[in-house]
């Protein structure tokens, strides 16, 4: 048991002070008839050596993205992750601390939300943002519900096609137990579609099949109907794309993982949550603040907490309480690692690598374009082959490929991408007949 | 003046009334932050959510002591709420038309709310 | 004197990052889809990088630094090799979209820790999707409607909480679509039976609580409570809050529970991280596993699959499949603990707090004087009538001490509260020190009140000014 530093000659000790005779007394108030009269059936303890070994060997059954180069996208992207952050990340006091609920021994936490939070501003041109959601996808969920809660005259949620399948399943979700009716339309239905009783559309941006639509479009339309327009964006594109707030967006939300995490199997991951000065007070969750301490100091809090679960319980705009403070941690160092110059880098190199994967691939005669709309780091060709068999093949040959949608294979390029790596996937794509 | 057991007061005036809340419900919530305005228009029956108010660790909400509509929301109180903290009586919340000059029979007097308030406090 | 913020640090020509050279061509799209003005990130080196976040992290205060007796938050040890467990590439370099049978081995991981926390909570089935305590309620109570829908049973409309519930619990059955109401404890702390009896009808789908509740004080009326509710058709939902106080002495399923919900940012070890990332995995009696959300763990002969043929499924409350590499690091302390330790753990957590109720007994009231499970609360009632000292006072005051402190006002039944949960993974020793600052803060309290009302002294800043956080909200910077 090490990790219970109580010894028995302490615990004799402490059962004496506590009036008892055995640790068995303690439990007198548990009846009986619920109690569990056996051992749990788990493994025996291992020692840290064993557990090693175990979990290694675990691990060692998965094949990673180490020695397959990913062209997978979707949701989630095989992005750099400079060195800087695991090393930060490993501080104890970042990662052991509580939520910062007592300020004068969190600031540190604190002044790294309060970063976060001007980052998320500043890509997604909001007024304001919140210390963190749990994903992309819940934190798409959450807007729709508080769009559609707090508008007294309008109720439906508008969602395009467009979004991720698994988002428009947590929206779907979140939306169906509220009572909230949910229609999903395409971009092309939307544009002719009467808008006066639905409270918000839901857009993702760039789309879920990479690419990016006419936003000044779609943005003007729902804002003239009166609608809300909420956005879930790709990080990295935010680094060279036309900022939402010149769309008129009025929440912006969407995956963070991008910034700095890995991949993971899903998770965790990062939702951020941003809006317009007007919905401040609507925002979920945590949010830090500034201001002074009793002698001056500049110091962060937590702030605007009588619109939490906590104070406001059922009446709170979300039951959220753990958010995904490290994660927003994670991207704050990211960001600053990265920088101003250097984010833009990674998405342009994101980009510039993508276009060059397909017009590589639409050459090997193999693959039929979809569409003609512009696209970031993601898009969709059609293969002449089976695109299971064909990505088995690509597996085989040390490729992950992309992901099969219903309008086709849907890849992504990161910065990550040599020239070398991709010349060799659409060598070994080329060359695959089923 | 009248008074309700969760700690509004209501002042006639003519065909309107002022309502905010009273000195003990201040003091109780601590400095106020923020007051969520009555939305303008908004008819409302006797003891239905009027508003609501913000402090540092808590959220109240203030509810209609009479039936009626409500004509506008303390503009005042949006860049200063701390008004309600210092002067309860004169920071009203809202001001209402009311529908039915009789509940206002039902409402406790000055002293019959000084009285409660004791009572509540042991 | 406060850390300037990164963005203060920023200065053209300054750089921390660069990518390899290409010979990729670049690509350029109409200006119309392009950003006209720069987002502000900052502009630094990775010496400024470093610096600043190394600097503004001594401004915080970790578990590994010291006690965190936080009631109702189950600060324990972070163990180390399960940072590094979650650091392996196998677990951190897999997409979630891999094909399954090139991912057996964060299947299997998955699949073998929903069995375990079944087999700790008695339950059938399990998700790790939720990414936190609250998703997890609020997912069990999604199931539950799920239940009653699917029989065609739309009358019931509200859950009940008790008046010392977690202000998630509410929270949670709104985000469901349900009212809340309220049932009152008894002088006892205990949920009043008869007060439940009577509120519980068939238009109330369940009863949400933690046993122990809120206050550290076990529900032994639980089987009653469970006939109560089950009598009238609802379901009785666990928040696993409390687990910490029980685990191998007993099982929420035997205690007439039908859903619960796990923190194992709390009992299972991992690391709190400022606030988050954390994993509330949900399990469920036989009967409602069907709605579990999508997709499912599943096998089949030796081979793992996610099953997304549920018809019955709530959907999805989460993209992918969990914050699985917090669900590694839970993993990983239950194989260290083994059945023996996890039991060790729950019986040490509340000789702990038994203990440090029995040394501060002198200075403060205790409103429940029986023992108490791994946590018990105090009340500052006695100092705040003698010098008008609260217990926000008191608590700012132990910061000066060095101890983080517990949770304060929480659950609101008792006045002044103060919550301590000291955990298993504290020794005699610091215990000893912590019973002795607290009494000497209650002498303070009678000799000195104003070194309290102006506590703390040693931190890095002073008491903020919260009103003003409130009053004027200061969200971002921005550059001037």
């Amino acid at each position: 048991m090490r990790y219970i530093p109580v010894t028995p000659d302490d615990r004799e000790k402490m059962l004496k002070a506590c009036r008892a005779s055995k640790t068995e007394d303690l439990f007198s108030a548990i009846p009986e008839d619920v109690r569990l009269n056996r051992p749990l059936d788990l493994p025996k303890a291992m020692t840290e050596m064993e557990l090693v070994r175990y979990m290694e060997a675990m691990a060692s059954q998965n094949k990673t993205t180490d020695d397959h180069i990913c062209f997978l996208g979707a949701g989630a992207y095989d992005h750099y992750i400079p060195s800087v952050i695991g090393h930060m990340l490993s501080r104890q006091e970042f990662f052991t601390a509580y939520t910062p609920y007592q300020p004068e021994i969190s600031q540190g936490t604190l002044q790294a939300i309060f970063e976060y939070q001007t980052m998320i501003c500043e890509l997604t041109g909001m007024d304001v943002s919140n210390a963190s959601m749990y994903d992309g996808a819940s934190a798409l969920g959450e807007a729709a519900g508080i769009v559609s809660i707090s508008s007294r005259t309008r109720k439906d949620i508008v969602v395009l096609d467009s979004i991720n399948p698994e988002y428009l399943e947590v929206v779907h979700t979140y939306l169906k137990f509220k009572g909230i009716n949910m229609i999903k339309l395409s971009e092309k239905e939307l544009l002719k579609y009467d808008l006066s009783h639905v409270s918000g559309v839901c857009v993702q941006y760039p789309t879920f099949y990479g690419t990016i639509s006419d936003m000044d479009t779609i943005g003007k339309y729902i804002k003239e109907s009166g609608a809300e327009l909420i956005v879930c964006a790709n990080p990295t594109a935010l680094a060279i794309l036309e900022s939402p707030a010149d769309f008129g967006a009025d929440f912006v939300v969407g995956e963070g993982q991008p910034l700095g995490m890995p991949m993971a199997f899903g998770g965790p991951y990062l939702g951020f949550f941003a809006c317009r000065k007007e919905h401040m007070r609507q925002m979920p969750g945590r949010i830090v603040g500034k201001t002074a301490d009793s002698v001056g100091n500049i110091a962060y809090v937590l702030t605007l907490q009588a619109r939490e679960q906590h104070i406001r319980r059922e009446r709170a705009t979300s039951n959220i309480c753990s958010n995904e403070a490290l994660c927003a941690l994670t991207a704050t160092i990211y960001l600053s690692i990265t920088g101003k110059e250097g984010f833009k880098e990674v998405a342009s190199r994101c980009m510039d690598n993508a276009h060059y994967t397909y017009r590589e691939l639409i050459k090997t005669g193999k693959f039929e374009a979809v569409s003609k709309t512009p696209f970031f780091h993601e898009f969709v060709v059609k293969p002449k082959a089976d695109i299971k068999k064909l990505n088995k093949y690509l597996f085989d040959n040390g490729f992950i490929g992309g992901l099969e949608t219903d309008k086709g294979w849907l890849v992504a390029v990161t910065e990550k991408r040599t020239k070398d790596e991709i010349d060799a996937f659409v060598r070994k794509a080329g060359e695959f007949n089923d | 003046m009248k008074f309700t057991k969760d700690h509004e007061w209501i002042k006639k005036e003519g065909s309107v009334a002022y309502v905010g809340i009273t000195d003990y419900a201040q003091q109780q919530l601590g400095d106020i932050v923020y007051v969520e305005m009555a939305e303008e228009n908004m008819v409302l029956q006797k003891g239905d959510v009027l508003c609501a108010v913000e402090s540092v660790k808590t959220a109240a909400e203030v509810y209609m002591p009479v039936s009626g509509r409500v004509l506008q929301g303390n503009s005042e109180l949006e860049d200063a709420p701390e008004k309600v903290n210092e002067s309860p009586y004169e920071a009203y919340l809202a001001k209402i038309a009311y529908d039915d000059e009789s509940e206002f029979d039902e409402l406790m007097t000055e002293d019959e709310y000084t009285e409660f308030v004791e009572s509540e406090a042991k | 004197m406060t850390s300037k913020l990164i963005f203060e640090l920023s200065k053209v020509g300054k750089n921390a990052f660069s990518l390899p050279e290409s010979k990729i061509p670049k690509t350029k799209l109409n200006e119309k889809y392009m950003r006209k003005e720069d987002a502000e990130l900052p502009l630094v080196s990775e010496v400024d990088v470093v610096r600043h976040f190394t600097q503004i992290s001594q401004h915080n205060f970790g578990v590994d630094q010291g006690f965190y007796p936080l009631g109702s938050c189950t600060m324990k040890y972070n163990p180390k090799v399960n940072e590094d467990i979650a650091k392996l590439r196998g677990f951190t370099n897999i997409h979630p979209y891999q094909d399954p049978k090139t991912v057996q081995g964060a299947l299997k991981l998955m699949y073998d820790l929903e069995q375990y926390l079944c087999e700790i909570t008695g339950m059938s089935g399990a998700t790790l999707q939720p990414a936190a305590g609250a998703h997890g309620e609020m997912t069990g109570i999604m199931i539950i409607k799920a239940y009653h829908q699917s029989r065609n049973d739309m009358k019931r409309t509200k859950i009940i909480v008790p008046d010392s519930a977690h202000g998630t619990n509410p929270a949670s059955a709104a985000e469901a679509g349900y009212d809340i109401a309220e049932v009152k404890s008894n002088d006892q702390g205990l949920v009043d039976c008869d007060a439940l009896e009577a509120m519980m009808d068939d238009e109330t789908a369940g009863f949400m609580l933690t046993n122990p509740n809120t206050l550290g004080l076990f529900e032994s009326n639980i089987r009653k409570i469970a006939k109560i509710v089950h009598k009238k058709g609802g379901l009785l939902y666990y928040d696993g809050a409390n687990l910490n106080a029980i685990m191998g002495i007993a099982r929420p399923f035997d205690m007439g529970f039908d859903v619960v919900h796990c923190n194992l940012h709390k009992t299972m070890s991992t690391p709190h991280g400022g606030g988050g990332p954390g994993s509330g995995p949900v399990c469920v009696k036989k009967e409602l596993v069907p709605f579990l959300p999508v997709p499912v763990v599943s096998k089949k002969q030796d081979e793992y699959f996610l099953d997304y043929e549920r018809p019955l499924s709530i959907g999805k409350v989460k993209a992918f499949y969990s914050n699985f590499l917090v669900t590694v690091k839970a993993l990983s302390y239950i194989l260290s603990m083994g059945p023996d330790g996890l039991k060790a753990a729950s019986e040490g957590a509340v000789l702990n707090a038994n203990y440090i109720m029995q040394g501060v007994r002198r200075s403060f009231i205790i409103p429940y004087d029986r023992y108490c499970m791994h946590e018990f609360v105090l009340s500052g009632d006695r100092q705040k009538e003698k010098n008008g000292v609260t217990t926000l006072d008191m608590a700012k005051r132990l910061l000066d001490y060095g101890y983080h402190p517990p949770t304060i006002y929480f659950p609101h039944i008792v006045h002044e509260g103060m919550m301590i949960e000291p955990t298993e993974t504290e020794s005699k020793e610091t215990l000893d020190e912590f019973i002795d600052a607290l009494n000497k803060i209650a002498d303070e309290a009678e000799t000195d009140p104003d070194l309290l009302k102006t506590a703390p002294h040693t931190t890095y800043i002073k008491r903020p000014d919260e009103v003003g956080a409130a009053r004027n909200p200061v969200l971002r910077w921005k550059k001037e």
